[in-house]
């Protein structure tokens, strides 16, 4: 088993697969073979009882025996993954202790705190709008039809700080395919759960609830674009937007929205979250861009997390390469 | 002064001084026993920011307390609580400078000039400087009445702290609005209405006190 991306020829398989491990032969088979194992083995929610969380735990623990002891995240050993930029992992204390999910408060550890009251299953997903096969899913039927892969990618907030994080998901594209979008749909608008009573911060207008994000159908369909369902091969705990969230790798981490219980494919641009909020401030594009300031701080650098000093942030968060096309011509500080 | 004032005096400064510098104390301590969450250098601005801005507004309650209790003597700490505020809003400013820009004077020159937020956080800084210079003996003596004048200026330091923190946040402004509804009622408190409501309330205060007193 390998782990590859179908349709993705843009994509070095350095920028999926760890870099380290893609250089060193000998050490990429091992690799290879432990992650694909491990993604290959449905996640523990998919599992209907506790002969098959036992599965899961022999495979991967089993093959990982030598290595590691007891269960967590040392299941598998991130410790030697890198991003293709060789950046090594954000640690996972700091990736499920430190986020924006408003749901939940407005304080980067309040999602961590409060996120308890969630409960990520039952979970359905409906798919609507322009969309040749509508229907609502449960989420074991709209995850299983997909291998699971894990990717490693930078987040980078609109806020200037930065992450490697580790994501396990399946390329949104690949949903999108399944769904068999119409010739109308241009756009795709996502929607997180809508429930004060399991998102406590949703009695608060913060924002304009419930949270909506939006991605152009091209961008949508980008072999980049990931539904994750997991981090660190872990199911996603619940501050970071169980059970289902999309990730997008070269916009700021708001586009990346969390606990998704709707996928609607429009004709029209959907009116997005922070974009309804303050629209002076923040775009529907949102692409990590150094040089299109946020109106009240710079956006050239960033502090990755860890770090003292501050680093250049990249164009595109450092996928140009694969993504700029997709706004070739656009003038970036318009659509910002 | 008699001994036991003098002791009084000495206790409340001791309480101030101890209570003003647990705030630094324990974001000392939460720093050396990794406290201080995944983006360290934010919490301490956040922290070293909300404190100055407690410590200001504390200080701008001093006259209206003492008019509304007639505890005359609560004036000689008014500028001790004063300087309290200004070095935590001068440890805020240096923990920008230095832990989160590292001396990148461009961009440091640029933010203070382009952003509004820090251009209204750096003016709030540059007047409380400027009133913690002219609070010493000499300076009020030499000053006469431009030091009341110039001192009044505490006012606009603390506005512009509160606007600071209320353009800094993304969406959520119920606490700048707080600081600046406190701000609102204190400077209120100055105007002649509001003073001569607050003798009014003391002195039946007073004379309930009295008449208690007399009854028992």
């Amino acid at each position: 088993m390998r782990i590859r991306i179908h349709g993705a020829d843009e994509i070095r398989a350095s920028e999926i697969t760890p870099e380290r491990v893609y250089l060193d032969r000998r050490r990429f088979v091992e690799r290879a073979a432990m992650l694909a194992a491990a993604a290959a083995v449905p996640p523990s929610w998919l599992a209907c009882g506790p002969a098959a969380g036992r599965a899961e735990e022999t495979t991967v623990a089993g093959r990982e025996a030598k290595a590691t002891k007891g269960r967590g995240i040392q299941e598998q050993d991130w410790t030697a993954v890198r991003s293709e930029l060789d950046e090594p992992l954000t640690p996972w204390e700091d990736v499920t202790t430190y986020n924006n999910f408003y749901e939940f408060g407005t304080g980067k550890d309040d999602p961590a705190k409060n996120a308890h009251t969630l409960r990520p299953r039952p979970w359905s997903v409906a798919i609507e709008g322009e969309v040749g096969r509508p229907a609502v899913y449960d989420l074991e039927e709209f995850v299983s039809p997909h291998r699971l892969e894990d990717r490693v990618y930078r987040l980078r907030c609109v806020e200037a700080w930065s992450m490697v994080i580790p994501w396990r998901g399946f390329p949104l594209a690949d949903l999108i395919r399944r769904v068999e979008p119409s010739g109308k749909a241009q756009f795709v608008e996502f929607t997180t759960l809508h429930d004060p009573d399991r998102m406590p911060g949703q009695r608060r207008g913060v924002l304009d609830w419930p949270y909506v994000e939006g991605l152009r159908l091209d961008e949508a369909m980008h072999p980049l674009t990931l539904l994750a369902t997991g981090v660190y091969g872990r199911d996603l705990p619940n501050q970071n937007g169980a059970p289902l969230r999309l990730v997008v790798p070269w916009k700021y981490g708001f586009k990346s929205i969390k606990s998704i219980v709707r996928i609607r494919f429009t004709e029209t641009m959907p009116a997005t979250a922070w974009a309804v909020a303050a629209p002076r401030e923040y775009g529907f594009y949102a692409n990590v861009n150094p040089e299109v300031d946020h109106p009240r701080w710079s956006q050239a650098r960033e502090r990755r997390l860890g770090d003292f000093r501050k680093r250049p942030t990249l164009m595109f968060n450092g996928y140009g390469d694969q993504v700029a096309h997709l706004y070739a011509g656009m003038d970036l500080g318009r659509w910002f | 002064m008699s001994s036991s004032a003098r002791r009084t005096r000495a206790a409340i400064k001791a309480v101030i001084w101890v209570s003003a510098l647990t705030p630094a104390t324990v974001l000392i301590w939460r720093a050396t026993h990794g406290g201080l969450g995944a983006n360290p250098i934010e919490e301490v601005l956040h922290q070293t920011g909300w404190w100055g801005l407690v410590l200001l507004t504390t200080t701008l309650a001093v006259t209206p307390v003492r008019r509304l209790t007639g505890w005359q003597a609560i004036i000689r700490y008014r500028r001790l609580i004063g300087l309290f505020a200004f070095f935590y809003v001068t440890l805020h400013l240096s923990t920008y400078l230095v832990l989160d820009q590292w001396f990148a004077w461009a961009y440091i020159l640029e933010d203070i000039a382009e952003r509004p937020f820090i251009t209204a956080g750096f003016a709030a800084w540059l007047v409380l400087l400027a009133l913690a210079v002219t609070s010493t003996r000499g300076s009020i003596r030499r000053l006469g009445r431009r030091w009341q004048r110039l001192h009044r200026l505490i006012y606009l330091a603390a506005g512009l702290g509160t606007l600071h923190f209320f353009w800094k946040v993304k969406a959520d402004t119920r606490e700048p609005l707080v600081f600046a509804a406190l701000i609102s009622v204190l400077l209120l408190a100055r105007l002649p209405a509001a003073r001569s409501l607050m003798a009014r309330l003391r002195g039946r205060t007073a004379a309930r006190v009295g008449r208690e007193v007399a009854e028992r």
